[in-house]
């Protein structure tokens, strides 16, 4: 396949079903959402062609593609995966496919509200194969507008209304975006200058901040701003509150994706421009990180307990497990970094199996709390199963994915942070409390009639279980699939690690 | 040979069952006796390979000191490299044949027992999973495979108490017991961190050597820590006080469950693992001491709270706690040979107690309690008699399994301090006490109810078999293992020599005796009350019965320190975190309300904030480029 555009081809799937829906009559619902699954099913098999002869001793990016776009600005169409983005891809059509099932039973608009979920997602990948700057940016923007509009309208009131929910996402979303753009504007005026060319190109601004030609104080400044724009989007304290109300809110497939891959772009681009191209300021913000993520991972595993929506269960959830990548990226070390790239993946994969069962629970009762749903068990066995094995993923059981994610982490981080690690790995305890609580009440007691009336999954219905379940369990038993991956892309940062090891840091690196 | 086949495939051996649960979990769930027939036939298979991996071992001379192993990278990032693979010494054989003898012999009686049951199916496939993981955990090369498989196992417990999981017990029985164990799991967690962060490696072989030169040149402080930390993990898997609770509880599950997982293997993975990483705990003191007494005391309390129990299968779940804490105390005072026999003797007589009040239940219509039986044993014969083997057993009367064990223990614990061998013979005296009050209440006496003693009968073959099978073994294994020299092969360090202590051996079985001399006074003969006796113990009585009133004290803690704080944080990311942000929002928004009168909704003031927020940092940004000397 060599000269084929392979990641073009990942992008535009999406795209072209969007174009090609416009054309369909909006009746025929069947014909939307075959087309919808049809390029994602391409696009995964695009990414896992990918996965599996991504030339693991090579290394670096692989798949490039560079087409100067806006010469004067230095402006690219360069795209280009490797072992950080390559998981993340995959991730994203994975998560991207299975929302298209999730969302198989829409009668509200399909046909918009799948044109509008194939923009999305090629807006997250695009920010994951970018390897210029600026169309890193431009596919993060093209995310915010159909998340808006897909929470307003296909959305659910319960806690808060969705038009709060809609615009509380969207509001922390440019958020992050703002501080992303001054910090990218700072970023590009200082290297562009030192550099004596202008340029996007992120390998060019990481060889920039590597070489020293960036000043000390820039970097830490200019982390900051990237700090708080991918941190918030990472959900870290005290930014978080947007991701349980948001999730809640949002309709199932915005959830899944949200939860799933665009909050990882937050942990993306904090390893991608944040440690790559400003690795002092990465360095002296680093045990503020390690600080915020001990709070993310116990207080919003505690607040998960007080929570009977299921919803905010998960979006509690996802905030605690955050947490250990942050914590992951804060230790900066090869180990720990790995483990955070994974755990994202981990992450991805079962906070999407999770609320693509609460939203088919919730698709069929219109119900999601724990007081009201009971006994599912009896009626939904394959949807028990799916909640059993996202729920056993959540608190880490070994042989699923996210077990070695989160040892990598631990190990990682542990000499780096003790205090800080021993605190964030009593969430294990934490974080079983919630998830069984929760598992307990929905799935087993007594059967209740009055769910009698509702079928299991079945058909199309079964396929986000099926997508996620085997990664779930794939990547648990063989884990060396995906750690071998990140391995390639964070083990040649050792010596930038190395070199930052002494570098001054935030309060004298408290630990 | 089929015994060097079985050697170099062990890892057929957990695999074998690993692939009955897929199979019977995707495919034949719904056709309950192709299930079981799946399940059973890959047990025997397994079996099989087991008995000729200990043959080999005997065979080709595998010792402690030169163990078998075959390993393959798991998973390696950095400098952590996992691997996975099987270790196989004299250790790991005998746990082979404890784990694939019961599990088969359950299996088969499970075939009899959860007849008409509707999640037949299931229920085998759940048993093959635990069958894969406990094999699968006894084989572990390093600290990360045990702990791997030392989780699953406990996802299996979770399972398997939970099968009858419309009942709400059964279904908060299984939360517990995970609950439980991941406290103590979290320290084994630690424990294993510490291992790989300082010395690089989690590979028992590699450690072995590390340690103990470890210890020599450093001391004892940073390996004191880390033993204790792992040391958690086996009081929260063995049901060790202070975190017993949950064991009790998981009696909730079927009772081939209870037999197989609760009793005879799942819960013996912490003496396991105490006993494979002996080469760290055998060279701290301080943390032998720590097990020992942890043990002991554990022996000796919950033999006191199963004085009072009625359940007969809560009973038996005390029983377990305290004959493992017994295992705990042999470890403790150094003899790993006299624990692993005991945990030998004690996976077959308990099991077969267990599978004996499982056919004592299943002929009562599921009746529990023992004062609701009576006179048992002329209806159900072959039940009564093994039961009375197990009971002999686990009292330790001569010539019998529990008699040699135990003893090895005692003899042990005397060697190194008298109060822990005074404690053990006292809980020895206990422990015939109470077993003899299960027997006679349950087998002797008149019926407590005429009906239910109609009905009663004894049990199909499927059941009849496995219980004559453990009989034998509770008879013959503490002759066999003291006579053909257990401890040459099961040791740390030297050889260990097989004898009796004659002072030892006839005080606590004259002891025994004696503790059936008085229930039989009790409960047969009635020449004591019962009720006087209960009277007199007064607050005793209430606090045996109530068992300490640990559950409560737990639930109070849970409910402030947990539920509680939960609520206050709850409260505070609402109403600070949220709502300063809100706040903020709102401060904006009251600004530019008083340029535009624009619509005036949350939305608003977000974006107004947020503005207003980058205008300052792009502002302020551009002022510090061009201060700190940029490019302007």
């Amino acid at each position: 396949m060599a000269g084929f555009p392979l990641l073009t081809a990942v992008l535009l799937a999406p795209i072209c079903a969007a174009v090609l829906m416009c054309f369909v009559s909006p009746k025929s619902a069947q014909s939307v959402r075959v087309i919808s699954a049809a390029a994602m099913t391409t696009a995964l098999a695009l990414t896992l062609y990918a996965f599996f002869n991504y030339d693991l001793s090579a290394g670096g990016m692989q798949f490039t593609e560079n087409i100067p776009w806006i010469k004067d600005l230095g402006v690219h169409y360069s795209l280009g995966v490797d072992g950080i983005s390559l998981p993340m891809l995959l991730l994203t059509d994975l998560i991207g496919l299975a929302a298209v099932y999730s969302s198989w039973n829409i009668t509200n608009r399909p046909k918009e509200f799948y044109i509008l979920l194939m923009i999305l997602i090629a807006g997250v990948t695009g920010t994951f194969i970018a390897t210029d700057l600026f169309i890193f940016l431009l596919c993060y923007e093209v995310v915010v507008i159909p998340i808006y509009i897909m929470v307003i309208i296909w959305g659910s009131t319960k806690r808060v209304s969705k038009e709060y929910a809609g615009m509380k996402l969207t509001i922390y979303l440019l958020m992050g975006s703002a501080f992303m753009l001054v910090g990218v504007v700072a970023l590009y005026l200082t290297a562009s200058s030192v550099l004596g060319v202008n340029t996007f190109d992120m390998q060019a601004l990481a060889v920039a901040g590597q070489m020293g030609l960036l000043s000390e104080e820039f970097q830490i400044f200019a982390f900051l701003l990237l700090l708080l724009g991918f941190g918030s989007l990472l959900s870290m304290f005290p930014f978080h509150s947007w991701s349980p109300d948001g999730y809640a809110g949002a309709p199932t497939a915005v959830s899944m994706i949200h939860a799933g891959v665009l909050k990882k772009i937050g942990g993306y681009g904090l390893i991608r421009l944040g440690l790559l191209v400003l690795p002092l300021g990465a360095k002296f913000w680093a045990p503020v990180i390690a600080g915020l993520a001990m709070i993310n991972v116990m207080y919003a595993a505690y607040i998960a307990i007080a929570q009977k929506d299921l919803k905010y269960v998960i979006g509690y959830s996802s905030v605690s497990h955050m947490g250990y990548v942050l914590l992951g990226f804060a230790a900066l070390n090869v180990v720990s970094v790995s483990g955070a790239v994974a755990n994202m993946v981990a992450h991805g994969v079962m906070s999407a199996l999770f609320f693509a069962m609460i939203g088919f629970v919730y698709e069929k009762t219109h119900l999601r709390s724990v007081t009201e749903l009971r006994g599912l068990a009896h009626q939904m066995p394959r949807v028990a199963t799916g909640f059993m094995l996202a729920g056993m993923a959540s608190l880490g059981l070994p042989g699923l994915i996210s077990f070695i994610p989160e040892f990598t982490i631990f190990v990682g981080s542990f000499s780096v942070y003790p205090v800080f690690a021993v605190l964030a790995i009593s969430g294990i305890i934490f974080t079983a409390l919630y998830t069984l609580r929760v598992l307990a009440k929905v799935l087993f007691g007594p059967k209740d009639d009055k769910f009698d009336r509702y079928a299991d999954a079945r058909g199309a219905e079964m396929m986000p279980l099926i997508i996620l379940g085997i990664a779930l369990v794939g990547f648990g038993i063989f884990p060396q699939l995906l750690m071998g991956m990140v391995g390639t892309g964070t083990e040649p940062l050792l010596p930038l690690l190395e070199r930052i090891a002494d570098a001054p840091a935030m309060i004298g690196g408290i630990r | 040979m089929f015994y060097e086949f079985a050697l170099e495939h062990a890892w057929l051996i957990p695999l074998l069952p690993a692939i009955a649960f897929v199979i019977i979990g995707m495919i034949t769930r719904a056709y309950g006796k192709l299930s079981a027939l799946i399940a059973v036939c890959m047990s025997t298979i397994s079996f099989l390979l087991s008995a000729g991996v200990t043959y080999a071992v005997v065979n080709n001379g595998i010792t402690v000191e030169m163990p078998f192993v075959q390993k393959l990278s798991w998973m390696h990032i950095g400098s952590v490299d996992i691997s996975m693979g099987v270790l196989i010494d004299p250790l790991t054989a005998m746990m082979l044949i404890v784990v694939s003898t019961v599990s088969l012999l359950v299996q088969i009686y499970s075939c009899g027992y959860m007849k008409g049951d509707p999640g037949y199916g299931r229920f085998f496939s759940f048993l093959s999973l635990f069958a894969a993981s406990m094999l699968g955990l006894v084989l572990a090369v390093n600290f990360l495979q045990m702990y791997v498989f030392w989780e699953l196992v406990g996802l299996c417990s979770y399972l398997l108490i939970g099968f009858y999981y419309y009942k709400i017990s059964a279904r908060e029985a299984a939360k517990k017991a995970f609950m439980t164990t991941r406290v103590g799991d979290f320290g084994l967690l630690l424990g294993i961190l510490l291992l790989q962060i300082n010395f690089g490696t989690l590979d028992f072989m590699a450690l072995k050597e590390i340690i103990p030169a470890h210890i020599m040149s450093a001391g004892t402080g940073l390996m004191t820590i880390i033993a204790l930390l792992i040391f958690v993990g086996p009081i929260g898997k063995s049901g060790q006080f202070p975190l017993h609770v949950w064991l009790p509880d998981a009696m909730e599950g079927p009772t081939p469950v209870s037999a197989l997982i609760h009793a005879a293997t799942m819960v013996v993975a912490g003496v396991y693992l105490v006993g494979r990483a002996f080469f760290m705990f055998n060279e701290l003191p301080t943390v032998m001491n720590v097990i020992a007494w942890v043990g002991g005391f554990t022996a000796f309390f919950a033999a006191s709270i199963a004085f009072t129990q009625t359940a007969i299968k809560r009973i038996l779940a005390y029983s377990t706690i305290s004959q493992l804490g017994y295992m705990m105390l042999a470890l403790g005072v150094g003899s790993l040979t006299a624990s692993f026999f005991h945990l030998m003797t004690h996976a077959f007589f308990k099991a077969l107690l267990f599978l004996c009040a499982g056919a004592v239940m299943h002929a009562m219509a599921d009746e529990a309690n023992i004062f609701k039986m009576g006179g048992l044993r002329k209806k159900m014969p072959i039940t009564f008699a093994t039961m009375s083997i197990g009971v002999l057993a686990i009292a330790g009367i001569p010539p019998f399994a529990g008699f040699f064990s135990k003893d090895e223990i005692l003899v042990a614990a005397a060697s190194v301090s008298t109060p822990l061998y005074l404690l053990g013979t006292l809980t020895a005296f206990m422990t015939a006490f109470y077993m003899a009050r299960l027997l006679f209440v349950t087998f002797f006496g008149r019926p407590a109810s005429e009906e239910a003693f109609e009905h009663a009968h004894e049990v199909s073959w499927f059941m009849l078999v496995p219980l004559i099978v453990l009989g034998a073994l509770a008879v013959v294994s503490g002759l066999w293992g003291h006579v053909c020299g257990f401890g040459e092969w099961v040791r740390f360090g030297a050889p260990h020599e097989a004898s009796i202590d004659m002072v030892i051996a006839v005080s606590s079985t004259i002891l025994s005796l004696i503790a059936f001399g008085i229930a039989y006074n009790i409960y047969v003969a009635k020449n004591w009350s019962s009720d006087v006796i209960a009277e007199k113990c007064g607050i005793l009585y209430k606090l045996s019965y109530n068992k300490f009133y640990i559950d409560e004290i737990y639930a109070a803690l849970i409910k402030v320190a947990v539920d509680g704080v939960a609520k206050v944080f709850y409260w505070i990311d609402i109403y600070i975190v949220d709502g300063v942000i809100n706040g903020l929002a709102n401060l904006v928004g009251g600004l530019s309300n008083t340029l535009s009168k624009a619509e005036n909704g949350q939305a608003q003031h977000y974006a107004g904030f947020f503005v207003c927020g980058v205008v300052i940092l792009v502002a302020y940004s551009l002022y510090y480029l061009a201060v700190m000397g940029g490019a302007f």
